[in-house]
């Protein structure tokens, strides 16, 4: 085994060696200024003169490094990027009219008055989490009304953020549900299929983004889902579509509703921008509630990263929507189970938070009105672009800008272009075209607009 | 007829892919129950064994296999209702308006069975809900202070006002916080640790101790697949269900002697040099959880010597550091011995007891590597199994530890803060044997004081622990697990009454 891994390395080296000191490299940028890079040479040193085990030598030898995600690989470029003018439109979290990250003024409070009460203490959340925040998310998504939750038929638990949310709900559904296809939207979050894949699920694909409109291919997502076998899981985005940003209307989100009905497939919601996209909470869940007041099953993840701008303390929580409050409770002990062997128990801090919150009616106000001022940023950020599109002359239809919802938009620009705007203006954008609105504001907005006028032009 | 047979093919055609069926549950679930049997009377070992038999069978197959010999038990009225339904969907070939309500005439979930309670949490959830003012509860390994109350440090509560309203709550990068994984690192291998100049460990920040276990688990069945893990026995429950749910296999090494309430050393060598070469395994780096029995320092180097000659790989799991002896140092000891002598180990830390975090989900998992480069390529790979399942990890457990570990005044109150805990609970564990030998108990109690940490393995019968819990309102868990957290100068007394009574 041993020579093997060897005889491995020393065929892959240059590749893999070429790659890793890239990485080495970037990793010592950003870490400890007077870090140096390995040559050549020191890597065959370093081989050499290692300790005494280097007979046998790591059985891990011949892992090799994974590439850099796309997405945080444009912020790493971003960082790298001397010039003043540089704009990051890569990853999605909130800036401000500033361009600096932001914590929600009922957020500290709430921080706040967690730190100064001398009686809370950071013991072990039960398996799924702490209660009060479980129900108040159900609240939140289903409506205070919603005959799903007077029924006792909706089992929640807390997980980390959205992400957590889909690994715990995909693990469940590879144990106890009978169809392992999830059919997903194309195109979708880059993490969506690994998600599923590692759950145990096998991802498979429906149209739903059309190039040509920039808009909803409602006819292709009909077809592919009315062809998926009957029983097939559904991953439906319920609002602000990450990436594209292109919604269904109401009168389609019943259509979809009808089909996925009639077919038996099993919708799986995953809810990142409740009351991000559109400013109002409940006209985000609009889709969700469609589903659910039609009294079937469902499984719903939910995010607070962005809505409360939780990002880093990973806040999130899965609910399953089941027939019977009987099946409801068998299936919470049942996540349970899938829960103790990840983690056991989820993170506190983040849920204290949002429990706070959304328990108080004046935090919650005080909250909504603060939501409501991020997405409307965010309206007039799409506002202002797509005017200045339109006084520049720029070829092209660009309404997509301001019918598309939520954080990102799909420009429609493709590789080359999203290359000459980095080479030229200094955009740091994911290349499929990709851009976070909430990058933008009015002084680097201009900017955009020129470079996209200029990229469109001369490309 | 032709309904019937589509959906026929139709469950045929459904990815057969199964996973393995929990076979080692068999042997756990089975056992306990014969040796209680011989206490009950014939007609109610009858049922027991029916239902044990039922339980059992059911135990051979995996959930999916169970799932379908249910369904083909109520095959008649169901299948034939759904195939009616579903024949009428296939005929149409576009969706039609109707009135929407949803077909699905029953739950997709009907079938799923209730989920045993976890026997350890179980135990709290069952205190909890005893309305005795007699009740003790030494079930959870949680530190309590000596009024039975749970604690927050001093120096995290500094930690938390520093932190609170300065920062922001950005993603963290995927492989966590460089600055906690930094001050873990020190914490585990040394503080001039030579490997952590020559940036040799590979290491990510983790959802405490569960989530490094289960991070190693995914990346050996990845990058390994054809690896085993050994586990000692006894361990944490959780062990089995981390490996499993990631599709390691499992075997097991001797550790604990029932006879001396110690280390079955011999055994556990003769499993060592009976496992392949090149073998992984488990071992708990101090405070063996649950039986608090660990190998003395001589031991320590006789294993390391034998896994040198074996080519084992050792992974360390150390959720006690600075809980056990009290002092951070002398608890990584195995560690520091077998990086001595050259491993290459892994290490999953744990904040959660040594800096009474447990809720906050702080810990560390770290691979030694050969060099920079490998550690590099490791440490990437570890953030890609991260990144399905919850994408970055929490932020705030982090910033108390690099708050407190990286402040050189609030890591000297930390290090006397978990030297108290760690004294009053060496405290309690004489007081109790002190007790039971007052109390002229003919048994050996020894063991109370020779073990370490928050655990004390008592040697109790399941069936004694009952007594326990039905007479005296004591709550443990059943393999007589007492956490030596939940013992004060309060409830010490009636705890060795209490105990000298069911064993005499």
């Amino acid at each position: 085994m041993d020579e093997a891994n060897m005889r491995v390395d020393r065929t892959s080296k240059s590749d893999s060696e070429r790659r890793l000191s890239t990485l080495v490299r970037h990793l010592g940028a950003s870490c400890s200024p007077s870090h140096t890079s390995i040559s050549t040479e020191q890597f065959e040193n370093s081989k050499i003169s290692l300790s005494p085990m280097a007979a046998f030598g790591s059985v891990f030898a011949n892992v090799v490094q994974a590439p850099e995600d796309p997405i945080l690989g444009v912020t790493v470029a971003y960082n790298k990027d001397l010039s003043p003018l540089k704009v990051n439109l890569g990853v999605g979290a909130y800036r401000t009219e500033e361009g600096k990250p932001l914590v929600l003024n009922v957020v500290k409070n709430a921080e706040q008055s967690l730190i100064n009460d001398p009686s809370r203490f950071k013991e072990y959340l039960p398996i799924t989490g702490l209660a009060e925040f479980n129900k108040l998310s159900a609240k939140l998504i289903f409506g205070a009304d919603s005959p799903a939750i007077q029924e006792n038929r909706v089992a929640t638990v807390q997980c980390l953020s959205g992400t957590g949310s889909l690994r715990v709900g995909g693990e469940f559904l590879a144990k106890h549900y009978h169809e392992r296809s999830i059919y997903i939207p194309v195109p979708t979050w880059g993490n969506h299929p690994k998600v599923f894949m590692m759950a145990g699920l096998k991802p498979m694909s429906y149209r739903y983004y059309d190039p040509s409109t920039r808009g909803l291919d409602f006819q292709g997502l009909v077809e592919d889902l009315s062809a998926a076998p009957e029983g097939s899981i559904v991953l439906l985005h319920a609002c602000a579509h990450n990436p594209t940003g292109v919604d269904p209307t109401p009168e389609q989100w019943e259509q979809i509703r009808q089909l996925l009905r009639a077919r038996s497939l099993l919708p799986f919601f995953d809810s990142a921008y409740q009351g991000f996209a559109s400013g109002s909470l409940d006209k985000d869940a609009h889709s969700v509630r469609l589903f659910v007041a039609d009294g079937g099953e469902l499984l719903m993840a939910q995010s607070y990263a962005k809505n409360m701008g939780l990002y880093g303390e990973r806040v999130g929580a899965l609910s399953i929507v089941c027939k019977s409050a009987d099946v409801a409770g068998k299936v919470e002990s049942q996540l349970k189970l899938v829960i103790r062997p990840m983690y056991s128990n989820p993170p506190l801090h983040g849920a204290s938070i949002v429990a706070t919150i959304l328990r108080s009616p004046e935090l919650y106000h005080e909250w909504t009105v603060e939501l409501k001022a991020m997405a409307d940023r965010i309206i007039s950020m799409r506002q202002e672009l797509f005017n200045a599109l339109q006084a520049k002359g720029t070829p092209g239809d660009w309404s997509h800008i301001i019918k598309q919802i939520g954080m990102f938009t799909f420009t429609g620009l493709n590789k080359e272009q999203v290359a000459f705007m980095t080479r030229e203006y200094h955009i740091y954008m994911t290349s499929d075209g990709r851009i976070s609105m909430a990058g933008l504001n009015s002084k680097n907005l201009p900017q955009l607009a020129d470079a996209i006028h200029a990229a469109v032009t001369t490309m | 007829m032709q309904a019937q047979t589509r959906l026929n093919l139709s469950l045929l055609h459904q990815d057969q892919a199964l996973f393995s069926p929990h076979l080692f549950l068999v042997t756990l679930v089975i056992t306990p129950t014969r040796t209680i049997l011989f206490n009950y009377s014939l007609s109610q070992k009858r049922t027991l064994y029916l239902k044990n038999l039922a339980f059992s069978s059911k135990l051979q197959f995996s959930a999916r296999e169970n799932i379908e010999r249910k369904r083909r038990r109520t095959r008649g009225t169901k299948m034939a209702f759904r195939a009616m339904i579903s024949s009428r969907a296939t005929q149409q070939s576009k969706w039609v308006p109707s009135a929407g309500v949803a077909r699905q005439m029953s739950s997709w979930f009907g079938h799923v069975e209730p989920a045993a309670k976890d026997p350890i949490l179980g135990v709290t959830e069952a205190f909890l809900a005893d309305p005795s003012p007699d009740k003790v509860n030494v079930g959870v390994g949680a530190y309590r202070d000596d009024n039975g109350k749970p604690v927050v440090l001093e120096c995290v509560r500094e930690a938390e006002r520093r932190i609170a309203g300065n920062l922001n709550m950005e993603y963290l990068p995927m492989g966590g916080s460089s600055h906690m994984i930094e001050e873990s690192l020190k914490l585990a291998y040394g503080e001039d640790s030579d490997f952590i100049k020559d940036k040799r460990i590979a290491a990510v920040q983790a959802l405490s101790g569960t989530g490094a276990c289960r991070l190693f688990a995914d990346f050996q069945k990845r990058f390994l697949p054809d690896s085993q893990i050994y586990i000692p026995v006894p361990t944490w429950a959780n062990h089995h269900n981390i490996w499993r749910d990631a599709r390691v296999p499992q075997n097991t090494f001797r550790y604990y002697h029932a006879e001396t309430k110690g280390l079955d050393f011999s055994s556990l060598m003769e499993d060592i040099k009976n496992a392949p070469n090149g073998s992984f395994f488990l071992l708990h780096a101090c405070a063996h959880n649950p039986t608090g029995v660990d190998p003395s320092e001589e031991q320590w180097r006789e294993i390391s010597h034998l896994f040198k000659s074996k080519n084992h790989f050792p992974l360390f799991d150390m959720a006690y550091q600075g809980f056990a002896s009290g002092d951070p140092e002398r608890d990584a000891k195995a560690i520091r011995i077998f990086l001595d002598d050259g491993h290459l180990i892994g290490c999953a830390q744990s904040f959660a007891k040594n800096m009474g975090l447990y809720g906050q989900r702080a810990g560390c998992l770290s691979i030694l590597c050969d060099n920079e480069m490998e550690a590099v390529a490791v440490k990437s790979q570890l953030q890609q199994l991260g990144r399905p399942m919850y994408s970055n990890p929490p932020v705030h457990g982090a910033l108390i530890v690099s708050t407190i570990l990286g402040d050189p005044e609030l890591k000297k109150l930390w290090l006397q803060e978990v030297k108290g805990m760690a004294d009053r609970i060496i405290g309690m564990r004489t007081t109790l044997r002190e007790n039971l030998e007052k109390l002229g108990s003919p048994l050996s109690w020894e063991h109370i004081t020779n073990q370490i940490g928050m655990f004390c393995y008592s040697g109790m019968s399941p069936e004694q622990v009952d007594r326990l819990t039905n007479e005296y309102h004591i709550y443990m868990t059943r393999n007589g697990r007492i956490s030596m957290a939940g013992v004060t100068t309060g409830n010490v007394g009636y705890l060795a009454n209490a105990i000298h009574e069911v064993t005499k």
